[in-house]
């Protein structure tokens, strides 16, 4: 039997002799710096969700109905008549989430160990492209239950495009193919989400991790491994300070992996609504254009965005500038690397300024998406008592939006300016014997 | 470098529970339903409820009359004789028999189904609306509700409940509190509990496989517990060589 094996092996490597050296180089073999934290552990988690993303997603599909008539209903069908449906429809409802918790952390250890500079702009960049993709295809799945909030979700973010000057409203009607988020908007939303953006997905995070494996790792230290001292006890050229990815990485990672699925499996199973943060509870009323919920929101990983765009007033008799902060918050990221000019990675190393920056970046974020999901509005009557909600929520909401934008502004002044006093930073990682 | 790993999970865990603390104690307001939908007794009694008082009115469409007996511990006999009044076959889901043109004639508009309602408003919300009927002679069918203003429904649960009459402060519009005038066949406490079992029977109907889940998840997290346990050691076995 091992020689059937043998022979296919040695049939294959004649064929496509590079397959093999390929695989070492970007899975087995490929050496990463020894002293990863915590924060490394989300990258790999993320491909794990978008995998089970895919899969769960192509058995939802084996049941789903792309209709305005039928939608919801093959939805509960899915819930209730599908053995293991509800799981599966939780394991894709929860996935969802988790996968921005897991990419928001991904990105913010970038943020905090300089990942995105350079030899790693690339890298950042199809990063970013893989975030940007990421959006619209949790847009365009949450719209597919066909729920009330889907609707208006639709319904308010499909407007958004209504905005652009001139051709606003054409091209509103052109992303919906109707004039209201209908049966159309629907099957096409259908197509994008499961065919189109998880292909691109799926090319953008093979090239994110082709161009993470030309320049190498970064690590919590800074430092760059790949072209400092050789000579490792398994090879006598390779980076001395790094490790081959399997055995070490694969074990570490498993372990992730374990912790991972602990909170995935008791979210699942004994809170799949969160609360209503997974899964709100206008979404259980079928789509119905005559009944508008409430308070419209979009699900949590949005809010912080969608805050950006309520709180910038309108000018000119235009709410487009609004909607420009709001796609100006994720455009800026792109040019990070170019943004912060500062000749140290990591914020172990970094001036005191940055460090406050950095924790005052990550508050206004998390601050404004209290302000989207409507929790200040909420709490600013229990904490101030009888004051104007309205008043008190955009000033607080502003002032977030300001230090949002605020950061990007103080680190190109703080880099280019030469302000920053950075610590000596280490010839190798700290951790080395 | 263990410890701090061990530290920051926990960190983790803690704020998730907190925040699913947080959010179930949100509600405000109403009473908790106080609910439990592994308590088959009261899915039991709440189903003899719903199909003695509500599904005149009611559908359940997303629930089949077989389902109902597998998750409830009924035979098939049970469910046929007691609970389906409409002839409706064992497979079928639970349709109100009324014909709807008529129910919105004589209500102004047609009574939703049922089948999401706790998961669109709360079992404490359905609880509270069952709990809050009052009699207003300026509404058209003659009752209000505290919880839901100016809705359209009576209430059928009255013969149990009696007849409640809002105290209002002289010269306001607001209902300070509901006041029995009229007792019914229960007592307040036996009809809180039978709302209970209400309320509990249309949170099973919004999600039957939240009996599932609860039964897999405890051995889903036991087997998860035991893999990361295995995984950390592996971990530790093979990190031994790495300084």
């Amino acid at each position: 039997m091992a020689n059937v094996f043998t022979r296919l092996g040695d049939w294959v490597n004649e064929r496509a002799p590079n397959l093999v050296p390929t695989y070492r180089k970007h899975m087995t073999e490929y050496y990463a710096p020894k002293n990863f934290n915590l924060w490394y552990y989300f990258g790999s988690l993320a491909l794990l969700v978008l995998v089970n993303q895919i899969v769960t997603g192509i058995f939802l599909t084996m049941n789903y109905k792309t209709s305005a008539a039928e939608a919801f209903n093959s939805v509960e069908y899915i819930m209730r008549d599908v053995e293991w449906g509800w799981l599966i429809r939780y394991m894709h409802s929860t996935g969802a989430s988790l996968f921005f918790i897991v990419v928001f952390l991904h990105m913010f250890r970038g943020l905090l160990y300089g990942s995105y500079k350079k030899p790693r702009e690339l890298v950042w960049l199809l990063g970013m492209l893989i975030f940007l993709s990421l959006m619209a295809e949790a847009f365009m799945g949450y719209v597919l239950p066909w729920g009330n909030m889907s609707f208006w979700g639709a319904k308010v973010i499909i407007s958004l495009f209504g905005t652009v000057p001139v051709i606003g409203s054409g091209l509103q009607e052109w992303i919906m193919g109707d004039f209201l988020p209908a049966d159309a908007t629907l099957n096409r939303f259908f197509a994008l989400h499961v065919i189109a953006l998880p292909l691109v997905l799926l090319l953008l995070v093979v090239l994110h991790l082709a161009a993470l494996h030309e320049v190498g790792s970064n690590n919590p230290d800074g430092v760059d491994t790949k072209h400092g001292p050789k000579g490792n006890r398994w090879d006598a050229n390779k980076p001395a300070d790094a490790i081959p990815f399997h055995p070490y990485y694969t074990v570490k990672d498993l372990v992730g992996v374990g912790f991972f699925l602990l909170i995935a499996a008791f979210i699942i199973f004994f809170a799949p609504t969160f609360g209503g943060w997974f899964l709100e509870h206008d979404n259980f009323i079928p789509a119905n254009n005559l009944v508008t919920p409430t308070h419209i929101k979009p699900v949590w990983y949005f809010t912080p965005f969608y805050a950006i765009l309520r709180m910038i007033p309108s000018f000119f008799g235009t709410a487009f500038w609004g909607v420009l902060a709001m796609f100006g918050a994720i455009a800026v990221l792109f040019v990070l690397p170019w943004i912060d000019a500062g000749q140290v990675r990591s914020i172990r190393y970094r001036g005191a300024g940055y460090k406050w920056a950095l924790g005052l970046f990550a508050v206004s974020f998390i601050s404004l998406g209290a302000v989207g999901a409507g929790v200040v509005a909420e709490v600013i009557p229990e904490w101030f008592g009888d004051v104007d909600v309205t008043v008190w929520e955009n000033a607080f909401g502003r002032v977030m939006t300001l230090i949002y934008f605020g950061y990007f502004v103080f680190l190109w002044l703080y880099t280019h300016l030469g302000w920053e006093k950075t610590k000596p930073v280490p010839e190798r990682v700290t951790t080395h014997d | 470098m263990t410890k701090r790993y061990f530290s920051s999970i926990a960190l983790a865990l803690g704020l998730l529970v907190g925040a699913s603390s947080a959010m179930a104690a949100e509600e405000g307001g109403l009473p908790s339903a106080g609910t439990n939908v592994g308590d088959q007794a009261s899915l039991q009694r709440g189903a003899k409820l719903f199909f003695n008082y509500c599904v005149g009115c009611h559908s359940l469409k997303y629930v089949r009359y077989s389902r109902l007996a597998e998750d409830l511990g009924l035979s098939e006999k049970d469910v046929m004789d007691n609970l389906n009044m409409t002839g409706a076959k064992f497979g079928d889901p639970v349709i109100s028999h009324m014909p709807l043109a008529n129910v919105k004639q004589y209500f102004g508009k047609a009574p939703p189904d049922l089948s999401l309602e706790v998961r669109a408003k709360g079992a404490d919300w359905v609880f509270g609306y069952l709990n809050s009927f009052y009699l207003d002679p300026t509404r058209p069918v003659g009752w209000n509700n505290v919880v839901f203003a100016n809705a359209s429904m009576p209430n059928p649960l009255w013969e149990l409940q009696g007849l409640q009459t809002a105290v209002k402060k002289p010269g306001e519009d607001t209902v300070e509190k509901l006041e029995l005038s009229q007792p019914g066949k229960l007592t307040p406490v036996q009809y809180q509990q039978a709302t209970r079992d209400l309320t509990n029977f249309l949170e099973y109907a919004a999600e039957p496989a939240a009996l599932q889940r609860q039964h897999y998840g405890i051995w889903v997290l036991l087997f998860l517990a035991g893999f990361t346990f295995l995984a950390y050691m592996l971990k530790k076995e093979f990190w031994k060589d790495v300084h």
